[in-house]
């Protein structure tokens, strides 16, 4: 940047340059000042210089859940970065600042709407071995193939959307055991994000591989099975002990949901996946107190019209981007919205990302999974090796492995083994980015002082906002480190260590496990 | 921590530094309307049994500093006789554990799934039942006179979803508001308030029933290599590792936040004191199943003189057997009974045999009718053991048949659960089930300790 000079009157010069500037809430940005200089001398530096620490985020004032309304308060990068990291994976370096500069609604809208095509951006992923994936065949590639599109996708709400209702349909290739039709049902979930939820629900009953997981494909009029209608009333639509269903009502509705059927082939698996009339119990059935003779869409459909389905949908929902439960307000708005909008699954999201309990009120911990891919995301990483199974499995979300059909347990997501998990995904992660202190070639400069150190590494994560005591505690350690500077030849290798260090503390901080 | 340590012996002086804090706030919700499982909202803190290398999560009693249970435990008296219980999760299919070979319909009901009349091995208190040939293992310790058999246990108006049968099983009553495990409840009333060891889950989380209103219970983890891999090297990372600890101290302003700082703190402690741990020894072989791990380092704790009082403890498999159910049963019946023989065999082995009983069981059984898919649907009455040296070794209700099913096809239960807890607490904890058990009144006490 180059200062302007203006000549000035009575001795006194202007120059125009640009200084760094902290609006508050960590957003840091260049504008141009006035500078008026005496006489001749001279600003004693020219352009912006290194950019100043950014302000550490204030510890959070105590907030109860609000009546149902839109967020009206600042809209900078930390709210920026709770919306992409909770309705997507995370902000690349500089997407919570662009964000930021759009406004709230906007910004939201920009991620459930996105213009243009959706794709993935950035070198296509890799094994150990530097081979493609192959995400149908190789044991784990599945999961690696589903967290590469986390990270490298334009349109991550979709994506994010298919991780929540993978989670609400909760299935398992570990009892499927056929890797393409659980890719094909992570299909099936997305193309109905932005759709109803009665027909995510239809698709969802005639998956393959839910068949499979719930036993609908082995439920005939000679033998009902009620796995399915169980779950599809306790977990997917009403929720169990409220009242909503009897026994009676699982029998009826799994006679109802009789007829789907498929092939075993010793080559091939399970194929073939139909309908069968023969196997459809024909007979009348009582469901919720309605009798007729319903066909497995009409178990469906009296489920989701039921009238406790709305605010067991909207409470579920809720709970994947808030912590805290609506108010009553709250929960009514969104009951309303979702039926009268025909339980279109979108319009409820839009209103929970647009709610002021979403960005003032409490954290979330990041899944496991979001965690790994929003690491990668801010890093610009793309997979090249098979550790991420491991690390995510270790963390605790192996996709398409949830551990049972009520979906992840994210009270579990924090505990000694599961941090072990995430802080070797960082160091894992650091591993082409790190620096390598003893490289004698390459040495680490000498001159490097504390803020710069930690300047350095917060850029390489594209200045993630930091909670002010994070970021003291990490200028103490590095004072720390240099105070072990003794001897001339610790100079360079301390200071890349201490660089390590900080990267390594910044990405396991809870500012980056938390959303 | 530069302190040495003598890893194969586990006193109660060389017990525990202090680690950090919790990692969580009680167990989820599953889903809105479930019961929320006993002991939700319980803090939990840690610390670390430094001989045995187990890393312990405290739960309850809060308020009380760690240095207090450290004291605890090594001033606690060591625990005359200790309940271990042993769940199988999904609800096992009695009808295979116990198959009715000699009842007709059995091979009606049970086309697919029949073992047949001559496999596995006769059970001789009922001549009609014969054990699963996986079960090979209680069959064993049965024929010893060391397994109390209750072939057909439950309760009326059964419920037949998972999380809330078994919500019932753990919190000990028909009532799905309720928030301490049965267990819990017995701690709280004759337990100590700085022992944490007399309530112990195995499975790393906090068992619900061993969920108090007051008294510390602790869950354990693992034994592992526990190193935190960095590209840091020494002297460095020493600053750095203190860093990550401070890190976990500061205040929190979310419930997330404390989480995230308690797991942190943890972490790194876990990581101080299992920098050098040698692995204990048992002597007998256990089975290579999840379960025989945690029971071998149960028999080694119980060695060490550890106060334990309430144990609770996963079985290997899954018992949600809607489909295919053979194998899947059988392996995890086989790893189940065959862990559950070997830990008989240790307590034997180290005099402990007449201190310890197990109580095993399932949140229901199965559908006598098996379905379309070569699996059983969920049912009602199930099975549950008392096994030990101290089992009075005589069964409790009879085979109810399968020509008298419920209103839903399913089994009708001749024993319930309460009253199994009601004589467990009485018969061998030597407490009255009244203040426990609610309705322990009107409940039978069937005989199942050996007088």
């Amino acid at each position: 940047m180059k200062a302007a000079k203006k000549s000035g009157r009575h001795g006194v010069t202007t120059y125009r340059r640009k200084r760094w500037v902290d609006s508050g809430e960590g957003i840091v940005h260049k504008k141009l000042k006035v500078i008026r200089v005496k006489g001749s001398r001279k600003p004693p530096v020219k352009g912006a210089g290194p950019r100043p620490l950014p302000r550490g985020q204030r510890p959070q004032k105590p907030w109860k859940p609000q009546p149902f309304g839109v967020y009206k308060g600042e809209f900078g990068r930390i709210e920026a970065t709770r919306l992409l990291n909770r309705a997507g994976f995370g902000p690349s370096p500089g997407q919570a600042e662009k964000l930021a500069r759009l406004g709230m609604k906007k910004a939201v809208l920009s991620l459930t709407r996105p213009k243009g095509k959706s794709s993935l951006i950035g070198k296509e992923p890799v094994d150990q071995d530097g081979l493609p994936l192959a995400p149908a065949d190789a044991w784990g590639h599945d999961h690696l193939w589903w967290l590469d599109r986390m990270v490298r996708t334009n349109q991550p709400f979709a994506e994010r959307m298919a991780l929540v209702f993978h989670d609400w349909f909760a299935t398992s290739n570990a009892s499927v055991s056929q890797q393409q039709q659980m890719i094909d049902q992570y299909w099936t979930i997305k193309s109905h994000v932005n759709g109803s939820f009665d027909e995510m629900l239809l698709d969802v009953t005639k998956d393959p591989a839910m068949l499979q997981w719930l036993d609908g494909g082995s439920n005939n009029k000679w033998s009902p099975n009620e796995n399915y209608a169980r779950e599809m009333m306790e977990l997917f639509t009403l929720g169990a002990d409220r009242g909503a269903y009897t026994e009676d009502d699982i029998r009826e509705a799994a006679r109802a949901l009789t007829g789907w059927t498929y092939d075993w082939d010793d080559d091939l698996g399970s194929i073939n996946f139909r309908y069968e009339p023969d196997d459809h119990d024909d007979d009348p059935k009582v469901v919720f107190g309605k009798r007729g003779n319903w066909e497995w869409q009409d178990a469906c459909r009296l489920a989701v019209e039921h009238k406790l389905h709305p605010s067991f949908f909207v409470e579920k929902l809720w709970s994947y981007f808030v912590p805290e439960p609506p108010s009553k307000s709250t929960k009514q708005a969104l009951i309303s919205l979702y039926v009268k909008g025909g339980r279109k699954i979108r319009p409820v999201v839009e209103a929970i990302l647009m709610h002021p309990d979403f960005y003032r009120g409490a954290a979330m911990v990041k899944p496991p999974a979001v965690y790994a891919a929003s690491l990668m995301r801010s890093l610009k990483l793309t997979i090249t090796a098979d550790d991420w199974i491991w690390l995510c499995s270790s963390a605790g979300q192996q996709l398409f492995y949830p551990p049972n059909v009520a979906g992840w347990d994210d009270e579990r997501w924090l505990d000694t083994s599961t941090v072990k998990a995430r802080w070797l995904m960082v160091t894992v992660a650091l591993d082409t980015i790190r620096q390598d202190a003893w490289d004698e070639d390459k040495p680490y400069g000498t001159t490097e002082n504390t803020r710069q150190a930690l300047n350095r590494a917060l850029e390489t994560f594209g200045w993630p906002p930091l909670r002010s005591e994070h970021q003291k505690e990490l200028i103490t350690m590095s004072n720390r480190i240099h105070g072990r500077i003794t001897d001339e030849w610790q100079e360079s290798p301390y200071r890349a260590l201490r660089q390590n260090a900080l990267l390594q503390l910044i990405a396991v901080s809870p500012d980056m496990q938390l959303s | 921590m530069n302190q040495t340590r003598c890893c194969s012996n586990y006193t109660r002086s060389q017990l525990l530094r202090e680690a950090a804090a919790q990692a969580g706030s009680g167990l989820p919700q599953i889903e809105s309307g479930m019961p929320d499982p006993a002991g939700t909202g319980l803090t939990r803190r840690r610390f670390l049994a430094g001989a045995s290398g187990l890393a312990l999560a405290i739960y309850g009693a809060s308020k009380l500093p760690i240095s207090l249970f450290e004291e605890g435990i090594a001033n606690a008296a060591q625990s005359d006789r200790v309940i271990v219980s042993i769940f199988l999760d999904g609800g096992a299919d009695a009808m295979s554990l116990l198959a009715p070979t000699g009842h007709p319909r059995y091979y009606d009901l049970r086309p697919n799934l029949a073992i047949g009349p001559d496999a596995g091995t006769a059970f001789t208190e009922d001549p009609s039942l014969r054990w699963h040939p996986a079960a090979a293992g209680l069959s064993q310790l049965h024929s010893e006179g060391k397994v109390t058999v209750l072939p057909a246990i439950g309760y009326d108006s059964p419920n037949q979803s998972h999380f809330t049968s078994r919500h019932f099983w753990e919190v000990g009553e028909l009532d799905t508001n309720g928030t301490t495990g049965w267990m819990g409840r017995y701690l709280d009333l004759v337990g100590s308030e700085t022992n944490p060891l007399q309530g112990l889950s195995l499975t790393g989380t906090l068992s619900p029933a061993l969920a108090t209103a007051n008294n510390p219970v602790a869950a354990v983890d693992g034994i592992t290599d526990y190193s935190l891999w960095s590209w840091v090297d020494e002297p460095i990372s020493d600053e750095m590792f203190r860093s990550f600890k401070r890190m976990g101290q500061f205040t929190s302003d979310s419930p997330a936040l404390k989480q995230s700082r308690r797991a942190i703190s943890s972490t790194n402690s876990v990581r101080e004191t299992l920098e050098s741990f040698d692995e204990f020894t048992s002597p007998v072989e256990y089975p290579d199943a999840q379960l025989g791990m945690q029971l071998s380092g149960l028999a080694a704790l119980l060695g060490a003189g550890m106060p334990l009082h309430c144990v609770s403890v996963d079985a290997d498999g899954s018992y949600d057997t809607h489909s295919d159910q053979a194998t899947e049963f059988e392996s995890g019946i086989k790893a189940t009974c065959d862990s559950v023989l070997a830990f008989q065999r240790d307590l034997e082995a180290r005099g402990l045999q007449d201190r310890v009983l197990i109580e095993m069981w399932s949140e229901f059984g199965r559908r006598p009718e098996e379905n379309g898919s070569a699996g059983t649907d969920h049912g009602a009455a199930g099975t549950a053991f008392i096994i030990g040296s101290k089992a009075s070794g005589q069964m409790v209700g009879e085979f109810p048949g399968l020509t008298n099913l419920d209103e839903d096809d399913n089994l009708r239960h001749t024993s319930d659960f309460r009253s199994m807890y009601c004589s467990l607490l009485e018969q061998w904890l030597g407490q009255d089930a009244g203040p426990i058990i609610p309705g322990a009144a009107k409940l039978v006490r069937p005989q199942l300790v050996r007088v």
